[in-house]
């Protein structure tokens, strides 16, 4: 620790802090355009010169370290001084130079109302220009479908260029010539290669990058803003929701350290127009095999004629990948209550079952603890297009120090790391298990030894007890450390898992309930990722008209989780909670309250009236579910049985669940942003193939 | 009775005082106008109807900044705002006043960075239904185009004072 004097303050700060950091614990505000906490330091908007005691000019402060600085000739700590009148006249010259080139468009600029630099002009400008001479004009550039350019506005701040390389880990942008003359460019006018390329817009300090889908849309001052949870992949993001009156205009990223720092992928975020096209807005109902709108009543009346004669061991019930946890624990009650055993959540991975422990279907070490893993082995996954944010931690922890990370799976995919790739199916699995391949002795030898387990091969009987052996057998789970992960890709499985919602005694699984003539009823609450076979009559409550829609003889039109208020568990078991931003639209209801009419058409009233009543009751009988925010640390006894499972392994490969990163689920299949990023992506996958 | 009050009864005092004025006012310039078909001074700065402007090629002037909105205090314009099919720069596809909401307080036409939104001269513009005030873009458009010559002037002969 070292002191030193900020305006007259004296601050204990750590020697390799910057001047910048020391200036904030001691409260004084820098201004800044290239600095930002999770890139490296570039220092090359100088906007934020602070005057340094004994030192012949300004310095910039993010890029000077208290450590650099000397004492005073009598051995006195460094003095800094943010107010003084030399860091005012500095800061006001920067601020000109900034706005020689600077276009005067703030009114046709989206950025206008959260711009850095209109904010800092204001604050630490001068009010009038000396300057009369032309500014400077730029071409703008294509780099891709979701972020706009307007290079006239660039102030060469870098952070772009920083993000991509950095933690997007595609060096698709980058900047050439110098001077006035300097341009941030793609090179090639290509579009950026990356699923996290709309953060760049959010890093642009001025409105030289901006969100092409919602362009010109939305001003700053006339959205509602909600904090909720992502649902397109089980991270569960924490973002923004930003709705002007009904309608959900865009999704921002909100801070959270454990889970996506303040980065959210572009399907995350792009997904907005998803929410307003091919919506479900009221009941529907197929008469002479057409579906035709309905009124609730009919809908309801239609279900329970169907159900009343209807045989427990023939109604089945499936829960999709985006369905909160109070739907599933009302759908589980209402089922329970008719005798139904055939329920079943897992859409994929079958394997796994929440009988064995928690520790057996969630990310053990949690999002963070990846900074602390040394070596890395990827089973059956390819996280960059399962868990794009989790992929972004494993590329923090290798910038940090490079690690050894082993990928198994049936493709090379881009991780945007370096990886060894060990092979592609149940047989490297087997050989690592048994100590034969070279990269057992590094798992060994790693202290934190990580093992990440995705759907590709909860898919393959035996893989998931094989893995477990093998992060046993290397330690992967010791005191303090627990290095077993199952990935997960759908926001609501590993809820549903803690709900129990598999099939109880005799009851059939979600493979089995599919296949022909298994089933008379099906309730289907948001499963569209398997087709339905023809015979069974489909009960659909979801949201968008997608594959289970039309497949179904009902439709109860639900909430899309901006619409509501429901947990998620995410994949490491952390319990979050969305917020309603918006209301659904026509006839949709919340998914919680049409179970529960529906309860009492069926004679089986659920015993609870509101929300919070049904929140009672999930907590009574899952307390675990109370504590939103937190992960609860898993019993690793759960690790033993899985390993201790019957080896009854088959040959295969594993394959990456995600085909298509851009089209995951209804919601992101309604999109047109993301159909036309999914198509860019597919032109790239042929030419990288050719 | 005295003497004077008697004089001034015999004389007619005010009757003809009150003639004189009668006949004074009755030579002197009208002070009211002949309404509907004469019309009183207006100053440039008059803050009638709403009219959006073009330029003199024809091009609607406003950006769908939505500065008008922001500052307008009783909330009574909407804005939404998008990309121009044909050459994508930034256009409002809805500009609505709610002329009831409207308290003509000009803060709109102080706020206009290109001077689009405007309070022209007119303040002609009673209606029988309420659905007729409610104003959108054409109506709007439609002002500016029949307004122009006046508003144009106004604006100049106000110019040198701002």
């Amino acid at each position: 620790m070292t002191k030193i004097l900020v305006d007259g303050t004296e601050v204990d700060v750590p020697a390799d802090y910057t001047l910048l950091q020391a200036c904030e614990v001691a409260g004084a505000e820098i201004p800044r355009f290239c600095f930002h906490e999770r890139l490296s330091i570039a220092g090359n908007c100088r906007m934020c010169l602070v005057e340094l005691k004994g030192a012949p000019k300004p310095v910039a402060s993010c890029a000077y370290a208290v450590k650099d600085c000397r004492p005073g000739p009598n051995g006195e700590p460094p003095e800094v001084l943010t107010r003084s009148g030399l860091t005012k006249k500095a800061r006001e010259g920067v601020m000109e130079f900034l706005l020689i080139n600077h276009p005067l468009d703030c009114p046709i600029c989206d950025q206008g109302g959260h711009c850095d630099l209109q904010d800092q002009a204001m604050a630490y400008g001068v009010d009038s220009t000396r300057y009369h001479e032309n500014k400077r004009a730029v071409e703008e550039k294509y780099i891709g479908p979701l972020v706009r350019t307007a290079m006239n506005r660039c102030i060469h701040c870098t952070r772009c260029v920083r993000f991509l390389a950095e933690v997007a880990g595609v060096p698709d942008l980058g900047a050439i010539g110098r001077g006035e003359d300097m341009e941030i460019t793609s090179y090639l006018e290509q579009a950026m290669g990356s699923e996290l390329q709309g953060n760049v817009a959010d890093l642009c300090p001025v409105g030289a990058l901006v969100h092409k889908p919602q362009s010109y849309n939305v001003r700053p001052w006339e959205l509602h803003k909600t904090e909720s949870v992502d649902v397109m992949d089980a991270v569960g993001s924490a973002i923004r929701v930003d709705a002007r009156g009904r309608e959900v205009m865009q999704i921002e990223p909100r801070i959270s350290e454990e889970i996506n720092e303040e980065w959210i992928s572009d399907k995350t975020r792009h997904v907005v127009d998803g929410l307003r096209l091919q919506r479900l807005d009221r009941p529907f109902l197929r008469e002479n095999g057409r579906l035709r709108p309905a009124s609730w009543g009919e809908a309801f009346s239609a279900i329970a004629a169907k159900m009343k004669g209807a045989d427990p061991k023939r109604v089945g019930a499936l829960v999709g990948d985006l369905a909160g946890v109070e739907e599933i624990f009302a759908l589980k009650q209402l089922m329970g209550s008719l005798g139904v055993t055939n329920l079943d959540a897992r859409q994929t991975g079958e394997a796994l079952d929440p009988a064995w422990g928690r520790a057996a279907y969630t990310f053990g070490p949690t999002i963070p603890g990846i900074e602390r893993a040394d070596a890395i082995l990827l089973v059956g996954t390819n996280p960059r297009t399962e868990a794009s944010l989790l992929n972004v931690r494993i590329r923090k922890r290798w910038r940090m120090a490079p690690l050894a990370v082993g990928l198994i799976l049936d493709e090379q995919p881009d991780l945007t790391y370096p990886y060894t790739y060990l092979g592609a199916g149940t047989d490297t699995l087997t050989s690592l298990g048994k100590g034969e391949h070279s990269f057992f002795e590094i798992l060994q030898k790693a202290e934190h030894p990580l093992i990440i387990v995705g759907e590709g091969a909860l898919g393959v009987p035996g893989a998931l007890a094989a893995a477990a052996a093998l992060a046993k057998e290397v330690g992967a789970v010791a005191e303090g450390w627990n290095g077993f992960g199952v990935l997960q890709t759908a926001a609501a499985r590993v809820g549903a898992l803690d709900l129990g919602f598999v099939p109880g005694e005799g009851g059939l699984t979600f493979s089995q309930m599919l296949e022909p003539g298994a089933l008379d009823v099906v309730f289907n609450l948001g499963a569209d990722e398997r087709a339905i076979p023809p015979g069974a009559f489909v009960i659909y409550q979801g949201t968008h008209g997608d594959a289970g829609a039309s497949r179904a003889d009902v439709i109860l039109p639900g909430a899309a989780y901006t619409e509501k208020s429901a947990t998620y568990v995410n994949l490491e078991g952390r319990v979050q909670m969305t917020n309603r931003a918006g209301f659904p639209p026509g006839d949709a209801r919340e998914d919680w309250a049409i179970l529960r009419a529906l309860s009492d058409i069926l004679g089986k009233r659920l015993p609870y009236d509101s929300l919070g009543g049904l929140r009672k009751a999930l907590y009574a009988a899952h307390p675990h579910l109370a504590a939103v925010g937190s992960v609860e640390p898993s019993d690793m006894a759960a690790l033993e049985t899985l390993a201790a499972l019957p080896g009854r392994s088959e040959k295969a490969a594993f394959a990456s669940p995600v085909a298509d990163f851009y089209l995951t689920n209804p919601i992101a299949r309604s999109s047109r942003v993301l159909a036309e990023c999914s198509g860019l992506a597919r032109g790239r996958a042929l030419e990288a193939a050719e | 009775m005295k003497l004077d009050q008697v004089a001034r009864s015999l004389l007619l005092k005010e009757f003809v005082s009150g003639f004189v004025l009668a006949m004074k006012y009755f030579f002197k310039p009208k002070a009211t106008i002949n309404y509907p078909f004469e019309m009183g001074h207006r100053g440039p700065r008059f803050r009638g109807e709403h009219a959006l402007r073009r330029y003199p090629n024809g091009e609607e002037r406003c950006i769908a900044c939505k500065l008008c909105e922001a500052i307008c205090p009783a909330q009574a314009i909407t804005i939404e705002a998008g990309p121009r099919r044909n050459d994508g720069t930034r256009r409002t596809t809805r500009y609505d006043i709610d002329m009831v909401k409207c308290i003509y307080c000009g803060m709109c036409q102080e706020a206009c960075p290109v001077d689009a939104i405007v309070e022209g001269p007119n303040f002609e513009f009673s209606v029988e239904t309420r659905e007729e005030l409610l104003y959108d873009k054409e109506k709007l458009l439609a002002n500016g185009d029949r307004w122009e010559r006046e508003i144009a002037r106004n604006i100049a002969t106000d110019a040198p004072y701002r």
